[in-house]
């Protein structure tokens, strides 16, 4: 008679009718997605407490300071080792930063092109490359031409791992930043330079900034790379043409040794690459991120306001 | 003007503005647009559109939801320049200059230009003050008595200023909507246009915003061109001195906005200010 009303039932009796068990259901997916959490933090908590139970004791104001000792001694520090990652950290990124960001504007800005989608394949495959690679290509084409090793053939390996990095995530970040500003923009009479500059990379900015960190992040821990460019050494830096030493080369050194004060002395320098790159990541988050009108925070108080 | 008398019922009858006119004699308008035609990846969505703006008026556009009024209205500042597969054919005469004439960089044009965009954007990194200098900063502007004069200038005429006065310096996106707004029209009013578009300045806000909005640019118009995209026909009726509905790309009527409203001439017209669709 009524074919709305008798639809409607039909239809009704599709639906799944145990609620019991959907009421089940619903408690397993909650258990499984929270114990995959579990299971995920727990190498990473167990990496950080081991790293800290064991590092702890070596570390003192001669371990940071001074030189390595003999090997086995037990003597000496890491002193060449933190000075070494300090510079080549800062080293890579006045080269892979600039890089990078401007790569990432030109895809994001200038990017509706046959080139940018050619760029942006190969940078996705780029950033995947093994680092070896990298760091054998910059051997053989600073390292072998000009005759040693030098802190300039480390840095441009370590760039080269940078820079598809940065240039992915500042595309990103662009991108999320809303045609309308872009607009107004343009309606104010803008070049577009001063547009991309001075309106979208400052909204943006949290965006970017966090990418140069992952990046950071990244090349603060790369080893293989750094032997086939800087070597390592026992000596403080002395000249960009001689090889110096690195924490994560240092490190691998001393957890090859057999001796258990070289390998505690190990131990002791992986917690303070743990400890540099998180300052890093700190202090920079802390400088530039904790501004009131950043992106991020815009984005946070429009949901406040949304639900209000 | 056969149109006039003959009353098309259909479009196919009316494929041309409603005034159409070879020789359009700019010296009494401040813009003029002449047989416009904008099509995104070949598909017409303004066409054949000849509008002129008298100095010093309000003209409202207004028609149901894609006829084209917005993309007509973006025409008028090159803003499709931005779109990468639109294309724009025709002429805007802004003071006898021909904005898409190849000698032309939009750009000086732009800034006689200003244009309030349907949601309020303010830069969100930038605080109030920065915000309604930013067209002159970034373009070069950097005498610090001059930028304060004009904020306080432009806040003023957006009635703004009493409302922030105290904390310029605070971010913009901690205004309301509504103050949002007017800060956005004070950003145009700053880089000191002459025409000012506004595309549904108040489609976003709540009726007392409205309201306010409404009395700036009823306000603004004793110095300022202004030519604003609506929804709301009672908005048209309360702001304008002139109004074009569009209808489908086409501009079906374009008239003095009293007799529009009161006494259409075209059937279209009448059905739509009547509410029969839209």
């Amino acid at each position: 008679m009524n074919s709305v009303q008798d639809r409607r039932q039909e239809y009704r009796s599709l639906f799944k009718q145990n609620v019991a068990k959907r009421l089940l259901v619903d408690k397993a997916v909650r258990i499984i997605v929270f114990s995959c959490v579990i299971i995920a933090i727990i190498p990473l908590g167990s990496i950080l407490v081991e790293v800290f139970k064991n590092g702890l004791t070596a570390i003192s104001i001669e371990f940071l300071t001074e030189t390595p000792g003999s090997a086995g001694s037990g003597e000496g520090g890491i002193g060449p080792a933190i000075q070494g990652t300090l510079i080549i950290i800062g080293l890579s990124s006045l080269i892979g930063v600039p890089i990078g960001v401007m790569s990432g504007i030109f895809l994001s800005e200038y990017g509706d092109n046959a080139l940018a989608r050619f760029v942006r394949f190969f940078n996705d495959v780029f950033m995947e490359f093994p680092s070896i690679i990298l760091g054998i290509f910059a051997f053989l084409i600073i390292v072998l031409v000009i005759g040693h090793f030098s802190v300039w053939a480390g840095a441009f390996a370590l760039s080269l791992i940078m820079f598809p990095i940065v240039t992915r995530t500042t595309e990103e970040s662009l991108k999320m930043v809303p045609m309308t500003y872009r607009e107004a923009g343009t309606a104010l009479g803008l070049k577009k330079w001063v547009i991309t500059f001075r309106i979208v990379i400052s909204t943006a900015k949290s965006g970017v900034i966090t990418g140069i960190l992952l990046s950071v992040s990244r090349i603060g821990g790369e080893t293989a790379p750094l032997i086939m460019t800087i070597l390592g050494s026992s000596q403080f830096f002395s000249s960009m043409d001689t090889p110096m030493d690195a924490l994560p080369l240092r490190i691998w050194r001393l957890s090859l040794l057999p001796y258990d004060s070289a390998q505690l002395q190990g131990w002791g320098a992986a917690l303070v690459l743990i400890m540099i790159i998180l300052g890093i990541n700190l202090g920079i988050k802390y400088q530039f991120m904790n501004k009131k009108n950043g992106l991020f925070r815009q984005l946070i108080r429009q949901r406040r306001n949304a639900t209000k | 003007m056969t149109a006039l008398t003959t009353k098309p019922t259909s479009l196919e009858a009316f494929p041309f503005a409603y005034e159409p006119s070879t020789t359009v004699d700019t010296s009494k308008y401040k813009m003029v647009a002449e047989n416009v035609t904008v099509s995104y990846g070949g598909v017409d969505a303004v066409k054949n559109v000849t509008m002129k703006f008298k100095e010093k008026s309000v003209t409202a556009l207004i028609g149901p939801s894609g006829c084209g009024k917005t993309t007509f209205l973006r025409c008028l500042n090159r803003m499709h320049d931005m779109t990468k597969n639109a294309k724009v054919t025709g002429k805007v005469m802004i003071d006898d200059v021909d904005l898409y004439s190849k000698e032309i960089d939009p750009i000086y044009h732009r800034r006689k230009v200003g244009m309030v965009f349907q949601k309020p954007n303010p830069f969100p990194t930038m605080s109030i003050y920065d915000n309604v200098t930013a067209g002159l900063r970034l373009n070069g502007v950097r005498d610090k008595k001059i930028l304060d004069e004009i904020v306080e200038d432009s806040l003023k005429m957006a009635y703004l200023w009493d409302e922030v006065k105290n904390d310029l310096k605070k971010p913009a996106i901690e205004l309301s909507g509504g103050q949002q707004q007017r800060l956005c029209i004070a950003r145009a009013l700053a880089i000191q246009p002459e025409v000012l578009l506004m595309d549904e300045p108040a489609s976003a806000l709540d009726p007392i915003a409205t309201q306010k909005i409404e009395e700036t640019i009823i306000e603004l118009k004793n110095d300022y061109t202004i030519i604003i995209v609506t929804h709301n026909m009672q908005q048209a009726i309360r702001v304008s001195d002139y109004t074009g509905f569009m209808y489908l790309g086409n501009l079906i009527e374009f008239r003095e906005t009293k007799k529009l409203f009161t006494d259409p001439k075209d059937e279209l017209t009448a059905k739509y200010v009547q509410g029969h669709f839209g």
